[in-house]
């Protein structure tokens, strides 16, 4: 059996369900109420619907979906400044595929590109950056959003347009740590998470020792782990062990990938090219130096100066929750919007709109969740 | 306004028909918003189907623009019971194109029609300047008689039937992505473009009791059997781990993060079919090239009704949705 086949075993995944199925019932006894596990990063959440997890495991287990995907915490006023720019004559806006539907203050990207603005979807920065190479009469702006994952490709793909002189190549940077966001959602007066389920692919670069703090400074149960069913079961028995034996920790369940100091030559890269910044995150709000800008010495491939844009101007749907939904203070579907004004199809809020949003996830996946 | 999305064959697309077309058309032979239509024409049973073919890269591993134009209108007559007879196709000819291209395409289409056996007998060819069209767009109309005694529906669909596919899904969307600039994956996948009015013959003619069929082309194996749910109102109930689909088409639509139940076929069946027939119908259809790895795949169920349900590979249970908005590049 493949390396990949053991992590989707059915005979696993069924001996750890049933594992779980023992343990939720005494962990929320113990408790006096149901355990509250947040899955942070957004492409567990959809493993968890994926796979149909749900459905093998407890009521007496909630999971929550959390802030980690990199689309919907993107602030409104950065899809405005994205659409101002590719609405320039003569520049390119280069973006994930996922960013083209997200709803700014009036109109999304999508909409922009039908009325004639030039945006084209890639799949990694390095082709924005060839984007750029092939055609020195236009300028090129990538929208850098992500965590720590895509940070470092981010960098090295700066780096290169530095090594070919590219002056025709730019970044609008919104990228935002992962550590900062944890101790925003914890600090929160009626917060109610007891585990942690930490995501997989930002902890392969920040290692797993990023996490440390978390347990001593808010005594929450935490476990890295990967994005197959295996991996995902075996952290929750990892968080339920801790709960059961009342002694929280950072567990790793990933070991194949994350190691406790991460990636240093990733790490290296991104620090060389970025510094800590305040960052604005959608729905939530500002919080200090919990994303990344770039340094003073890469200012020239900055589309943050070259393209001014007033900001201030965004305007955030009032009705949208997704702010809510991010810090698992709502549900997907306790949010007024949800399913009827707010669908895939039309989405008004961008956990609708991303791959890897909660709301998108729950109102794709989810109405078999607890049959 | 028009988004790529309303090209991209799910619910979007869904609406964009019924609140443009079917409103203005409005009759009942277009009301069933199948693959084809049945008309009368004296004591005759005609189906009549139409398909307009936008592939970018026009040459990909496994097929082109042009065998896809041809068996993409022979297989929707196909799959609704009708003996194709003949086709007529129409050219959107982008100003700058080399006539070298073109001619490849006619000769694949030249092949593949004289294959089937359906001659192309009518045509037409329209330029626009540069920029207007990207590179050649084609439309081919296909008409096919009622194969005796075949009567294919939504409404004869009943609980217990069984669901079969007639091969691995999402070979022809995974080459085409793959073909396409910027994916630097190597790989076999090559497109599953191919007629297969001989392998429906053989169901239609091996004697059980079909009900059914669809090919599983733009939106996938996900949304077809979405239509079909909601068409009879009941539910359709998959089992992950009996799908066929390629080791390797599986591992880079996983990297690519699309999911191969939304992704295209040219050259599948999807087949309802009585229970008892079920197994019998497979046997026959694995004896035929075409149909090697058909597979039953799940059953009709009565509630929840309208609704796909897949229990997945690792034994969890979840619905299948409609494909909404998500953009797929122009495969087809």
């Amino acid at each position: 059996m493949s390396i990949a086949a053991q992590f989707r075993s059915k005979g696993l995944v069924s001996q750890l369900a049933a594992k779980i199925r023992e343990m939720a019932p005494r962990v929320a006894a113990r408790l006096g109420r149901t355990v509250s596990i947040m899955e942070v990063c957004g492409t567990h959440t959809v493993a968890i619907y994926r796979y149909g997890l749900k459905h093998l495991l407890p009521k007496e287990l909630r999971l929550i979906s959390g802030p980690g995907c990199p689309i919907c915490v993107t602030e409104t006023s950065f899809i405005d400044h994205s659409i101002k720019i590719a609405m320039t004559k003569g520049v390119t806006v280069a973006t994930f595929g996922d960013m083209v539907n997200v709803p700014g203050s009036v109109e999304s990207l999508a909409d922009a590109r039908a009325k004639g603005a030039a945006i084209k979807v890639v799949i990694s920065p390095l082709d924005a950056l060839k984007l750029a190479a092939s055609d020195s009469s236009r300028r090129v702006v990538f929208l850098a959003v992500g965590f720590e994952t895509t940070a470092p490709s981010v960098a090295a793909t700066v780096l290169e347009a530095r090594t070919q002189r590219l002056d025709n190549f730019h970044i609008l940077c919104a990228h935002k740590l992962v550590p900062p966001i944890l101790d925003a959602l914890l600090q929160q007066p009626d917060v109610e998470i007891d585990g942690l389920i930490l995501p997989g692919h930002v902890s392969t670069i920040i290692g797993s020792n990023a996490y440390s703090q978390l347990p001593e400074r808010y005594g929450v149960c935490c476990a890295v782990t990967g994005f197959e069913p295996v991996d995902v079961l075996a952290a929750m028995l990892m968080l339920l062990d801790q709960l059961v034996s009342n002694k929280p920790t950072v567990a790793n369940e990933y070991t194949r990938a994350v190691r406790p100091d991460g990636n240093a030559q990733a790490l290296r890269l991104m620090r060389q090219v970025f510094q800590p910044a305040d960052a604005n995150w959608r729905g939530i709000g500002p919080l200090d130096k919990s994303g990344l800008a770039l340094r003073e010495e890469f200012a020239e491939f900055d589309a943050e100066h070259r393209f001014a844009f007033d900001r201030s101007e965004a305007r955030d749907d009032p009705n949208c929750r997704c702010g809510d939904v991010l810090l698992g203070r709502i549900e997907p579907e306790q949010c007024p919007l949800f399913g009827a004004a707010c669908t895939p199809e039309y989405p008004r809020g961008p956990c609708m709109v991303s791959s890897e949003g909660s709301c998108s996830a729950c109102f794709k996946y989810g109405r078999f969740a607890a049959g | 306004m028009i988004t790529l999305g309303h090209g991209a064959g799910g619910r979007l697309s869904r609406e964009l028909i019924e609140q443009v077309f079917v409103s203005a058309f409005g009759n009942p032979a277009l009301a069933a918003l199948d693959d084809g239509a049945w008309v009368k024409a004296s004591d005759q049973d005609l189906c009549i189907t139409t398909d307009a073919f936008v592939v970018k890269p026009l040459f990909f591993p496994g097929g082109d623009i042009g065998t896809l134009a041809v068996c993409g209108t022979v297989n929707d007559l196909a799959v609704m019971g009708a003996r194709p007879i003949a086709l007529s196709c129409s050219f959107v000819l982008e100003e700058g194109l080399k006539l070298s291209i073109l001619k490849r395409i006619a000769a694949s289409m030249a092949s593949a029609s004289k294959s089937v056996g359906v001659p192309i007998v009518a045509g037409d060819t329209k330029v626009v300047e540069k920029g207007a069209a990207d590179g050649v767009f084609i439309t081919t109309t296909g008409i096919g008689l009622r194969i005796a005694d075949v009567n294919l529906g939504l409404e004869r669909i009943a609980p217990g039937d069984k669901v079969i596919i007639t091969g691995t899904i999402a070979d022809h969307g995974t080459a085409v992505l793959l073909a396409r600039e910027g994916f630097q994956i190597s790989s076999q996948i090559a497109s599953d473009c191919a007629p297969i009015h001989g392998l429906v013959a053989t169901a239609l003619t091996s004697g059980a009791g079909v009900r059914f069929m669809r090919d599983p082309t733009r939106g996938g194996l996900a949304t077809v059997l979405n239509e079909v749910a909601s068409g009879c109102r009941m539910c359709i109930s998959i089992e992950e781990a009996k799908l066929p689909i390629r080791t390797d088409v599986s591992a880079a639509l996983e990297l690519l993060g699309l999911d191969p139940f939304y992704v295209a076929s040219e050259g599948r069946c999807v087949i309802i079919v009585a229970a008892s027939d079920a197994d019998r119908l497979v046997a026959t259809l694995r004896q035929d090239d075409q149909g090697r790895q058909s597979a039953v795949i799940g059953r009709v169920e009565k509630s929840p009704a309208g609704m796909v349900s897949l229990e997945s590979s690792v034994g969890g249970r979840r619905i299948l949705p409609m494909l909404s908005a998500d953009q797929l590049p122009r495969i087809c």
